[in-house]
């Protein structure tokens, strides 16, 4: 049993935490407020620092990192913007490590290996307007015509939608088969004649992630862009979807410790009464339940992503770390915005725009209440 | 980052498991409800034979020299059975430690090896008073000089085990002048010594089988070589060694925790209403799902602190959160697991009743909570600043 970081994961916190305090936080309040994603910024750059594959073997362009490592890009990433936290976790979570996890050789040296790079980003299309926590209710379709196969549907809520290049889409191919059975996963390229993009949602937060509707009318892409087997893509959802709870997860710690340590700092600093208001032990209480929250919800996090790794099932670890995570994000947030009182409601204050962000993480990747079946299910199974 | 137990660790926790299951568990309703009290005391013994004691003593005071990660599995386990033989267990492996940490060679090899080997079928620590609980420094026990003998007078409240416990760690002021909590030394007093009597055994909401008792000075006089660590320095024995006892009680916290909701997960599979099993119900696995993690989490925060201090780094902080949230978590757990057993769970037929009562005290006993956050928040600010 080992309870720290190995070299290189200390590196990786070192070098990403100074990328995101350096050039990511500068801009995060003006990117909130005007919804605005900064690809060269927000993307390109990550995939200079080797992050945008990092967990994947290096002959795919990856870095050949272990997920405690990306856990840690993304945590850090997020501590001072959420909406770049998560344009690396879906890209690589839900854009890349399907390709990497089902697809054929060529497959992976053909998409996996710029996403890996950094040079061309991923989107993970699944939700549908009928279709959120019940994933069986998808409706879109795909019909197979010679050496093709042509899409029919509208996917919501995609992140990087409209930005991504690769998209990995699931449609019904079994039109006879019921709720999950009879779906199949697809890999869209952008700039695909049929492909567009719909309305792009304006959000409480992440407002700097862009959130889109991909619209397919006849869209043909080549039989060759099948991922996995046909009729198996509730299970490459799944699969994806057990990695991508890591990656909103460590979002969702990092939401959380960017606002605990804004909130300790105010709390040092802002005088009451004569005193700190770290001085009174109501303050002090919140601090102690909000460190000791954080440090379990990062254990948490650090032993999925460990058990990913090392090879072992780890879908209720990430299941409960997810769950854990992104509920500490939401009260630890709502208890910093407390403790900077009046202006902690401000926008002069990065606390306001960490609570925004936090509320998500319990709701997309999975709700937390689709968490708690999941768990519940697997123990009593 | 290797979160998985070693092969040493996972022997003791299967030895342990297998000890709870067989020995504990099934005499543990008599004990709570006053039934004969020899079998507590009998697996007291055997604990103490398979080297339960003293888990992170060293051998050459008879201990199991395993570490404090063992300490931790082993303990949960136990008290997976039976929390009153877990805080035994726990106090007296902190005894031990607290004299190999602190004691001269002399008190080390004449307590230590009693307490591992089950001579003495417990330590204890006297700390608290009537006017002294979260706030040790407000004791008024002292001990004075007298020739080359000290003379404790004052009462000590709420003694684990004092009953049957052959050596007490006992704090007391000597030095009144000083100012709080910088006059305060610390002891080794041997039950049947003259002027030491115990007083009213408390009646408890749990934890039956381990007696609580009052520990009454009247003039006791002990020796010179008594003395324990340096005068006036006791009080930091008090703050700093017995951060590990959070690991312990924390440790035991999750096995109650984990007993409970291990019962009503398994009542939920077989328990049916309107047709469905409980566990059918998304209400139930809500209950279940939370709950789990929260002890898995728990788990972790132990794990973390019990490494932290086998590293011989600084360790309060994690043990601190460590015993806040098991604890916090053991009583939820125990809440919810009742409540998924509902009219029946409150009811002695089955043990989640037991566990409830039995966890209640793990958020007070070794440090509050509120305590345990105001270390956390002092440790916060001190790193800080």
């Amino acid at each position: 049993m080992i309870f720290e970081l190995n070299e290189e994961q200390k590196l990786i916190r070192q070098t990403v935490r100074e990328f995101a305090e350096n050039e990511i936080k500068p801009s995060a309040a003006e990117r909130d407020e005007s919804e605005s994603f900064d690809r060269a910024l927000m993307y390109d750059k990550i995939g200079e620092l080797g992050l945008a594959g990092i967990v994947f073997p290096e002959e795919y362009g990856g870095a050949g990192a272990d997920y405690i490592s990306y856990a840690i890009a993304v945590e850090e990433l997020s501590r001072v913007c959420a909406s770049t936290g998560v344009t690396l976790s879906a890209h690589l979570s839900l854009g890349a490590n399907p390709i990497f996890l089902f697809g054929t050789e060529e497959q992976k040296k053909k998409f996996l290996t710029p996403l890996a790079e950094g040079t061309k980003l991923g989107a993970f299309a699944l939700t549908e307007t009928a279709a959120g926590s019940d994933a069986g209710g998808t409706k879109t379709t795909a019909t197979r015509d010679a050496d093709s196969w042509i899409l029919n549907g509208t996917k919501i809520f995609c992140t990087n939608g409209g930005e991504a290049e690769i998209n990995i889409v699931f449609a019904r191919t079994d039109k006879n088969a019921q709720k999950h059975h009879g779906i199949s996963a697809f890999i869209v390229e952008k700039d695909t004649p049929g492909f567009s993009f719909g309305k792009k949602e304006s959000k409480m937060g992440i407002r700097s992630s862009p959130t889109r509707e991909l619209v397919f009318d006849n869209c043909r892409i080549p039989a060759d862009n099948l991922l996995g087997e046909e009729g198996s893509g509730f299970k490459v959802a799944m699969k994806t979807l057990d990695g991508g709870r890591i990656g909103i997860a460590a979002q969702a710690l990092g939401i959380a410790q960017g606002a605990y340590d804004a909130a300790l700092e105010y709390a040092r600093e802002r005088k009451q009464f004569e005193q700190p208001i770290a001085s009174f032990q109501a303050i002090q209480f919140k601090l102690a339940d909000m460190a000791t929250e954080i440090e379990a919800a990062r254990l948490l996090i650090y032993q999925a992503a460990y058990r990913a790794s090392a090879g072992l099932p780890y879908g209720q670890h990430s299941a409960m770390a997810k769950m854990y995570a992104s509920d500490v994000a939401m009260k630890v947030t709502t208890e910093a915005v407390q403790i900077h009182g009046g202006y902690g409601y401000t926008r002069d204050f990065p606390v306001e725009r960490m609570m925004r962000d936090a509320k998500i993480t319990q709701i997309y990747e999975g709700t937390n209440e689709i968490q708690r079946v999941v768990i519940g299910a697997a123990i009593t199974r | 980052m290797n979160l998985d137990l070693n092969e040493e660790q996972k022997l003791i926790q299967q030895t342990a498991r297998e000890f709870a299951e067989a020995e504990l568990a099934p005499v543990a309703a008599q004990l709570d409800q006053g039934g004969d009290q020899q079998p507590f005391f009998d697996n007291l013994l055997k604990l103490a034979e398979l080297g339960f004691m003293g888990l992170n003593v060293r051998e050459t005071y008879g201990g199991a020299e395993t570490g404090v990660v063992a300490f931790s599995v082993a303990l949960t386990e136990i008290a997976r059975a039976y929390a009153s033989t877990a805080v035994t267990l726990s106090v007296n492996n902190m005894v031990c430690e607290v004299i190999q940490a602190v004691g001269n060679e002399e008190q080390r090899q004449k307590y230590i090896p009693r307490i591992c080997s089950g001579e003495y079928l417990a330590g204890a620590f006297a700390l608290t008073e009537t006017g002294a609980g979260s706030d040790p420094a407000g004791m008024t026990t002292s001990a004075v000089r007298d020739g080359d003998d000290w003379l404790i007078n004052g009462s000590k409240l709420f003694i684990t085990s004092a009953p049957y416990a052959g050596v007490f760690v006992v704090w007391a002021i000597t030095d009144k002048t000083a100012p709080k909590g910088k006059g305060i030394s610390c002891f080794l007093v041997e039950a049947n010594t003259p002027g030491l009597s115990i007083g009213k055994k408390e009646e408890k909401m749990g934890q039956h089988a381990s007696a609580t008792n009052e520990l009454i000075f009247n003039d006791c006089r002990i020796p010179q070589n008594a003395l324990m660590g340096k005068l006036n320095a006791g009080f930091r024995i008090a703050v700093g060694e017995l951060a590990g006892g959070r690991i312990g009680i924390g440790s035991l916290a999750l096995g109650v925790g984990l007993a409970a909701i291990d019962a009503a997960t398994a009542y939920s599979l077989d328990r049916k209403q309107f047709g469905k099993r409980l566990a059918d119900f998304q209400s139930t696995q809500w209950k279940i799902a939370d709950t789990y993690t929260e002890l898995e989490a728990a788990r972790l925060l132990l794990m973390n602190a019990a490494y932290q201090k086998e590293q011989g780094r600084p360790f309060a902080r994690a043990a601190s959160m460590a015993k806040l949230f098991a604890s916090e978590t053991a009583n939820r757990a125990c809440y919810e697991a009742l409540q998924i057993y509902g009219g029946y769970g409150y009811t002695q037929d089955f043990p989640v009743e037991r566990y409830a009562r039995d966890a209640r005290i793990t958020s007070i006993y070794e440090g509050t909570s509120e305590i345990q956050r105001l270390i956390i928040a002092r440790e916060i600010l001190a790193g800080f600043s």
